[in-house]
């Protein structure tokens, strides 16, 4: 049976949401075991070991792993993938930063961004934007693979007993250095696991009318915001409000398209949600031949009379 | 320094990619093929290093089909100096791709490799991940910065809470994401210019790397298909459906 090493993302507290996806693929392939690596990590690793359907939880305690790089916890996995026959990672920034330098260092390609495990050398994953989905067969007797969160259930936080067991350092390969970080403070949920998003595009004008026309009514029905690459290229939003092809692939029940054209790119991030729902003036926007709900009309006195009456 | 950049020949980024009927790919004939955009970004990004002094030489490769000379072509307008073609009609997955690359880096000693973070067509988003594994060199992945100072460079990376900063010694591998830079159009005169700049043409064989695919491709498919919904015709009938999707204050 397959023994598989997940990467848990978490911030040395808790552990994200995007690890439980991963546990789900992981446990189609066989028995789930957990590496929380990072500094100061005992409270990850508990709430990891308490994950229903984990076996062991390795944890890797040593300032080398604090920031993730890559060129030190690669080394980490490798050493560990000694007694494991897979490796899988969320395909968060963390998991695409790290997997592939591990995959190369066994000699084994990388199965990017699966959508589903059809077997265990068998799995599905988006190309061409969403495009297209190939069926792909590994012939390494490893496997190296990234996880799309939306395309999984989220394995529950509860009900496991996975067994904590520290892992010897493989210590800092001294090539890179962490530097600094500027990290939004959420103020609200966040994107890739929100129930509801609002998602602003180019229309928006500017930063301030972005936020004065899309923050109130995120915040009036609990929604995440996120944006179009032109609103964020163009300043009106930061760069991790990004969905689509190469930003967030999110997938709630409800999003919200507000001035967002629907170009390809924007699609192959949000086209799995439940229910789309567009507000554009234009009538031909591609978004309202994806649209379940679209309305057609001036963004600019539709959200606030929106806001106004939800 | 010398900066290597690798540049793939992929489907336009306006193209609507169609899956063939006989489920065995997408239908690239008579398709308009461009440079993959993250590559024209990194392309820019060691020019205008480059330009600042920063580096004295700027190598474009591509690993691809004979008609991959018109992406190199399109590098050398831009700005770059010389090319190479490592010609193939295999497909190469990126470990093959970074195998090659490697070689590549061993002959021609750049201080930085630029490459785009993913290719629009596969997605993969690896080969520099797996280039600096095998090199054993750091790795700036889905940088929006990058400054070269010394035997340093601190690149900017655009990750899933905001940004964060790293410090890597070079050579260094570079992956480019969107904010990076705004990429210049060749104008007339370099591209006449740029057909003589040099271009060596290889093939995998001249490497002796093992680039033998390590995946099957069994089948592509088409994506679950999403159909237009309604229309409704006002703010209160739009608060009636979203009231009755749950979603309300
Ligand atoms: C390599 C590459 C990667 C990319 N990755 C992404 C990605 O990950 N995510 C992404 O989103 N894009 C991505 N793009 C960009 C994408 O191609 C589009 O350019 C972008 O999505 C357009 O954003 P938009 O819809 O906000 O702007 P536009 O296309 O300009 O659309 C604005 C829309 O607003 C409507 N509008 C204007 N004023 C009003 C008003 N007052 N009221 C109502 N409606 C109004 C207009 O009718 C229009 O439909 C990528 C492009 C490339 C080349
Ligand atoms: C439908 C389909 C089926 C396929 N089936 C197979 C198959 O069965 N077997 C197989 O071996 N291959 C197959 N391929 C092709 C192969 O998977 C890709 O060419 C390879 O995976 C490269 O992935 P990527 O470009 O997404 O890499 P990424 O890692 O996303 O690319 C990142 C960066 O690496 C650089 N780069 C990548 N490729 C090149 C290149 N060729 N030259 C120069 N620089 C480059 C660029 O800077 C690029 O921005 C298939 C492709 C498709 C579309």
């Amino acid at each position: 049976m397959t023994k598989t090493l997940v990467w848990v993302e978490h911030d040395n507290v808790s552990v994200k949401d995007a690890t439980l996806s991963a546990v789900t693929a992981a446990s189609k392939l066989g028995e789930v075991h957990l590496l929380v690596a990072g500094k100061g990590v005992d409270g990850a690793a508990a709430e990891a070991a308490k994950i229903a359907g984990v076996g062991k939880v390795h944890v890797a305690d040593d300032a080398a792993f604090e920031h993730a790089l890559a060129e030190n916890v690669a080394p980490l996995i490798v050493e560990l993938l000694g007694s494991h026959d897979a490796f899988i990672a969320p395909a968060t920034t963390h998991g695409k930063n790290i997997a592939p330098r591990v995959a190369a260092l066994l000699d084994v390609a990388q199965i990017s961004d699966i959508l589903s495990v059809e077997s265990e050398d068998t799995f599905t994953r988006p190309i061409y934007a969403g495009n297209a989905i190939a069926t792909v067969r590994s012939k390494d007797a490893k496997k190296v693979i990234t996880v799309r969160g939306t395309a999984f259930e989220k394995a529950a936080r509860e009900g496991g007993s996975g067994v904590v067991e520290a892992v010897a350092s493989t210590g800092d390969k001294g090539i890179s250095s962490f530097v600094g970080a500027e990290i939004a403070k959420l103020e609200r949920p966040e994107l890739t696991s929100a129930k509801v998003i609002v998602s602003g595009g180019r229309a928006l004008k500017d930063a301030e009318t972005f936020e004065a026309t899309i923050f109130p009514l995120a915040d009036k029905i609990g929604a995440a915001v996120g944006a179009s690459r032109a609103a964020v290229d163009a300043g009106y939003a930061p760069n991790d409000y990004q969905v689509g092809q190469t930003g967030k692939i999110v997938a709630p029940e409800v999003y919200i398209a507000v001035g967002i054209s629907g170009a390809i790119q924007h699609l192959a991030g949000m086209k799995d949600s439940k229910t789309i729902i567009a507000i554009n003036k234009d009538e031909d926007a591609p978004i309202f031949q994806v649209a379940d709900i679209g309305i057609v009309g001036d963004l600019f006195k539709i959200v606030p009379e929106l806001t106004e009456k939800l | 320094m010398k900066i290597l950049v690798p540049v793939k020949r992929v489907i336009d980024y306006n193209v609507k990619p169609r899956v063939k009927a006989d489920g065995t790919g997408v239908d690239l004939a008579n398709v308009k093929m461009s440079m993959n955009p993250f590559d024209e970004i990194a392309v820019e990004e060691a020019i205008r290093l480059k330009e600042k002094g920063a580096a004295t030489e700027i190598v474009a490769v591509s690993i691809g089909v004979a008609k991959a000379q018109e992406t190199l072509r399109t590098a050398l307008a831009m700005g770059a100096d010389r090319a190479i073609l490592v010609q193939t009609d295999d497909e190469v997955e990126p470990l093959g791709v970074a195998k090659i690359l490697a070689k590549i880096v061993e002959e021609e000693g750049p201080g930085l490799v630029i490459l785009g973070k993913q290719a629009i067509d596969d997605d993969s988003n690896q080969t520099g991940q797996m280039l600096a594994a095998l090199l054993g060199w750091p790795q700036g992945t889905f940088a929006s910065k990058v400054e070269v100072s010394g035997d340093t460079v601190d690149v900017t990376r655009e990750v899933d809470g905001g940004l964060e900063t790293v410090k890597l010694n070079t050579p260094a591998i570079i992956t480019t994401d969107l904010r990076l830079n705004e990429p210049r159009y060749a104008s007339l005169p370099n591209i006449m210019k740029a057909k003589s700049k040099p271009l060596a043409t290889k093939t995998p064989a001249d490497y002796g790397v093992d680039i033998a695919p390590r995946l099957e491709t069994l089948k592509v498919g088409e994506p679950p298909k999403r159909s237009a919904g309604i229309k409704v015709a006002d703010v209160d009938e739009l608060v009636a459906k979203l009231k009755a999707l749950g979603v309300a204050a």
